[in-house]
C-alpha cells in the first residue's frame, strides 16, 4: 500500500569470470528463490534472486560469466547494458559484487578494473581463497583493498565465511563512486584500446605483486598431473570415449525404470480420467490429447535430468574444456568448434538437451551450425520406430551367418545420421553460416571437485525450463493433433458397420465394433483426409495413406508413429513396438489391390526417412527459443524433411530398380 | 594456411616455441577482435608465457600465463611474438 513511501529495492549485480565460483556464490546468497528467464529478444540467460542485506532485501542479478566488458560477445553486450542502465527491463545496479578467483588473480582482476570505469560502486568477493592458501600462497586482503581502493572480502560459499561481511560492505558502498586507481593514457598512439588494456594490466601486475606472496610457484601441480593423463595424445582420447560410453550407458540404463514408471503413470492417469469422467469429447480430449501428448514428452524427463547431471559434473570439474581441447582439431575440419562436440553427443539421447548445451559456444554462427545438425543424431525417440521396423521385417536374419541384420541396420541408421550431420555442417559453414575459422581461445580451469549444490541446482533449472517451455508447445500440438484425428465426428457406430465391408482392414482387426469405429473415425477425420491428400506425394516412397497419417502424426514426436500405426491398424493404443499384434498387423496389412502394404523395402525407406526428417515439435520449439527466431526452426524443418524425402525416394526407387520390394 | 608474415629472425612466434620453453611476449600483432581478446585475456607485451602442451592432433596448444592456462589454436598463437 505504501510502496511509494518505502525505499526502492536495491539492485545488486554479480559479475565475474567464468569458473570463478560466481554461480556457487549466487546460490548461497539467494538460496532457492532464484528466477531464471531470458533477457527479452536474446538468448542470454537472466538469473536473479533476493539477497537479504541489513537494510532490507535487495535484488541480486547474476550477470553472465565474462572475461571483459568490451561488448564483443552477446553476453558482454548484455552485461554492459545492465551496468550502464541501458537495458530497459533491468534497473541500473546500485552496486556490483565482483567475484574474483584468488588462484587466478591477475586475469580475474582485469574485469574488476573495467568495472571501476562505469561509476558504479564495486565490492570484490575473493573466492577459492582456501585453495589458494593450500597452495602455500598468501594474500594480504587489506593491502589488495587499499590498492584497488574498494572493499575486498574473502568468501567461502561452503563455510559461509565472509558472507555477512560481504553484505555489510555492499551496504556501505551504496551511493559512492569508485575511483579509477590507474591512469588511462588513451589515444596517444592511435591505438587507444590496446593502450587501455595495457594500462589496466600494468596496474594489476603491480597490485598483485604487492599483495601476494608465493612460497611455491608450482601451484598447477595437481591439475598438470591429472592433465598428463586426461589430455594425453593417445590415452586422452581413449579416456574421453570411455567417459562418454559410461555416461550414455548410465543415462539409458538408469533412466529406463523411471521412464517406464512415468509412462505407466500417465497411462493409469488417462484410464482414471476415462473411468471417472462422463464419456464424451472432454474426456477424450483430456485422456487422448492432453495426458497422452504431454505424457509422451514428460517421459523423457529422467534422461534429460541425468544428462544434465553429467554435463554439470563434467563442466564443474573442469573436464569439459579438456574435451573441447582434445577434439577441436577434428571438429574444425568439419568447420565446427571443439565445444560443439558435447551437444552433438548429447543429441543421441535427445536433441533438446543437446541444443540447450550449445550455449557454451560463443560464436553465433558456430552455435547455429551445431544446432542445425544436432537433430541428425539418432535420438532415443527414433529407437521405437527402428525397433518396430526391424522386428517386423528383419528379425532373425543374419549376414555372413552370424551378424544379426537388425544390429547392422541399427548401426547403419546411426551412421547415416552422423554422415548427414557432417555433410550438412560442411555445407552450412560454407554457405548460410559462412565465417572465417572461429577464434579458439578457451581457459583450461584447474580441476576441481564439483560443488554438488551447484550441480543439482543447474540440473533442476534445466529440467524445469524443459518442462515449462517444451511442455507448453507440446500441449498445444497434442491438442491440435488430437482434434485432427477426432474431427469431424463421422457416422455413428451402427452405420459404420455397412461401410466396413468395403474397406480394407487388417485380418486381425475385426475384433470389436468400438475399435473398428476408431479406424473409421480416423479415415474420415481431418488427419485421414490429409493422409489421402498426401498420398500422391508419398507414393513414390512406397507409403500409402495410412502410413501418411502416421507420418503426419509423427511430426509432433517421432515415437508417435508407433501408437498411430496401432490406432490405424486397430490393434489398440496399448501396443508398443514389441507388441506381437502390431508386428503381425503391419506385416499382414493389405492395400486395396490385395498386395501387402509393407515390404522390407518400405520399412527400410521409412527408417531412412526417420533418420533425416525433422519430426519433433519440441525440438523446433527449443530451436525457436535458442535462436530467438522462427526462421531457423522453419529452415530446419524444410531442409531436413526435404533431405529425408530425397533420401527416402532414392532408397525406395533404387531398391525397386535393384529388384527388392 | 598461415596468413601471417613470416616473423623476422629477431621475432619468434609463440607457435615456434618448444614445449616447456619460457618466453616473454614482445608484441601481439594485428588489430582484430582476436588480438583484442588475446590482450584482454592477459597476453600483453611483457608477460611471461610457456607452452604446456599440444592437443592430440597438434592443435590447439595450451599456454600458461599469469598463473592460468589458456588454450588457443596455432592460428591465434601465430600473432603473438615472443623473445626467449
Amino acid at each position: 500500500m505504501n510502496q511509494a513511501v518505502q525505499n526502492p529495492t536495491l539492485t545488486i549485480a554479480l559479475a565475474g569470470n567464468p569458473n570463478a565460483g560466481k554461480t556457487t556464490l549466487f546460490n548461497v546468497l539467494t538460496g532457492l528463490k532464484q528466477k531464471v528467464a531470458n533477457y527479452p529478444g536474446v538468448t542470454v540467460e537472466r538469473k536473479e534472486g533476493p539477497w537479504r542485506l541489513i537494510s532490507g532485501e535487495a535484488k541480486l542479478i547474476d550477470l553472465p560469466g565474462l572475461y571483459s566488458l568490451d561488448a564483443t560477445s552477446l553476453d558482454e553486450q548484455i552485461a554492459r547494458e545492465i551496468i550502464t542502465g541501458e537495458l530497459p527491463s533491468v534497473p541500473r545496479p546500485d552496486a556490483i559484487v565482483a567475484v574474483v578467483d584468488a588462484t587466478n588473480l591477475e586475469r580475474n582482476l582485469y574485469l574488476v578494473t573495467q568495472l571501476f570505469e562505469f561509476g558504479v560502486p564495486v565490492v570484490v568477493a575473493l573466492t577459492m581463497i582456501d585453495v589458494f592458501e593450500k597452495q602455500q600462497h598468501e594474500i594480504d586482503v587489506e593491502m589488495l583493498a587499499a590498492l584497488l581502493k574498494v572493499p575486498v572480502v574473502a568468501v567461502n560459499a561452503k563455510s559461509h565465511r565472509g558472507i555477512e561481511e560481504l553484505a555489510e560492505k555492499v551496504a556501505s558502498v551504496i551511493g559512492t563512486v569508485p575511483e579509477v586507481p590507474y591512469e588511462i593514457t588513451a589515444n596517444t598512439d592511435g591505438d587507444g584500446s590496446h593502450a587501455k588494456i595495457f594500462a589496466r594490466y600494468n596496474f594489476i601486475s603491480n597490485a598483485v605483486q604487492e599483495s601476494t606472496w608465493h612460497s611455491d610457484q608450482k601451484s598447477h601441480r595437481i591439475s598438470d598431473k591429472i592433465d598428463r593423463v586426461l589430455t594425453h595424445r593417445f590415452f586422452g582420447l581413449v579416456i574421453l570415449v570411455a567417459i562418454l560410453l559410461v555416461v550414455f550407458q548410465t543415462i539409458f540404463s538408469w533412466a529406463s525404470l523411471p521412464m517406464d514408471l512415468l509412462e505407466k503413470g500417465f497411462g493409469a492417469f488417462g484410464d482414471l480420467v476415462r473411468a471417472e469422467m462422463p464419456p464424451g469429447i472432454l474426456a477424450d480430449l483430456i485422456a487422448d490429447g492432453i495426458i497422452a501428448g504431454v505424457g509422451g514428452v514428460v517421459v523423457f524427463l529422467p534422461q534429460i535430468l541425468l544428462l544434465f547431471l553429467f554435463i554439470s559434473l563434467l563442466e564443474d570439474s573442469g573436464y569439459m574444456s579438456r574435451a573441447a581441447f582434445l577434439l577441436d582439431k577434428l571438429m574444425s575440419r568439419v568447420g565446427l568448434h571443439g565445444k560443439a562436440f558435447l551437444p552433438l553427443i548429447s543429441s543421441f539421447a535427445c536433441a533438446i538437451p543437446g541444443i540447450m548445451a550449445t550455449r557454451t559456444i560463443e560464436s553465433r554462427r558456430d552455435r547455429f551450425a551445431t544446432i542445425l545438425i544436432a537433430p541428425f543424431m539418432s535420438c532415443s525417440a527414433r529407437l521405437p520406430v527402428y525397433t518396430l521396423m526391424i522386428a517386423t521385417f528383419f528379425a532373425g536374419q543374419t549376414v555372413f551367418g552370424f551378424i544379426s541384420l537388425g544390429a547392422i541396420l541399427m548401426l547403419a541408421m546411426y551412421s547415416l545420421g552422423i554422415v548427414a550431420a557432417v555433410f550438412v555442417g560442411f555445407v552450412l559453414k560454407r554457405t548460410v553460416l559462412k565465417a572465417p575459422p572461429p577464434p579458439f581461445l578457451m581457459e583450461l580451469p584447474p580441476y576441481r571437485l564439483p560443488n554438488l549444490r551447484t550441480v543439482f541446482q543447474n540440473m533442476l533449472t534445466r529440467a524445469w525450463l524443459f518442462l515449462k517451455r517444451a511442455g507448453t508447445v507440446i500441449l498445444a500440438i497434442s491438442i491440435i493433433l488430437w482434434a485432427l484425428m477426432y474431427f469431424p465426428r463421422s457416422v455413428p457406430d451402427a452405420a459404420a458397420g455397412d461401410q466396413r465391408a468395403g474397406q480394407s482392414v487388417s485380418d486381425q482387426a475385426k475384433t470389436g465394433g468400438e475399435v473398428l469405429s476408431e479406424s473409421e473415425q480416423l479415415k474420415h477425420s481431418y488427419a485421414g483426409i490429409l493422409g489421402h491428400t498426401l498420398e500422391p506425394v508419398i507414393e513414390p516412397l512406397g507409403f500409402d495413406w495410412k502410413i501418411g497419417v502416421a507420418l503426419i502424426a509423427s511430426f509432433a514426436a517421432r515415437e508417435v508413429l508407433v501408437s498411430t500405426l496401432s490406432i490405424i491398424y486397430n490393434v489398440g493404443k496399448d501396443a508398443n513396438e514389441e507388441s506381437e499384434t502390431l508386428i503381425a498387423a503391419v506385416r499382414d496389412e493389405r492395400n486395396d489391390n490385395g498386395k501387402p502394404s509393407w515390404t522390407p523395402l518400405t520399412a527400410l525407406t521409412l527408417m531412412v526417412f526417420f533418420v533425416l526428417a525433422m519430426q519433433c515439435m519440441s525440438t523446433l520449439a527449443v530451436v525457436r527459443r535458442e535462436t530467438n527466431s522462427w526462421i531457423w526452426p522453419m529452415f530446419m524443418l524444410v531442409y531436413m524433411t526435404g533431405f529425408a524425402y530425397v533420401a527416402a525416394f532414392l532408397t525406395y526407387q533404387g531398391g525397386k530398380l535393384l529388384g527388392f520390394g | 594456411m598461415k596468413k601471417h608474415k613470416v616473423p623476422t629472425s629477431s621475432h619468434l612466434s609463440l607457435t615456434d616455441l618448444p614445449i616447456g620453453q619460457e618466453a616473454r611476449v614482445t608484441a601481439v600483432v594485428g588489430n582484430s577482435g582476436i588480438t583484442r581478446r588475446l590482450m584482454e585475456m592477459g597476453v600483453v607485451p611483457g608477460v611471461e608465457v610457456r607452452v604446456i602442451k599440444a592437443a592430440p592432433f597438434g592443435d590447439p596448444i595450451e599456454v600458461r600465463l599469469r598463473g592460468y592456462s589458456l588454450a588457443m589454436r596455432r592460428n591465434e598463437a601465430d600473432a603473438i611474438e615472443v623473445s626467449i
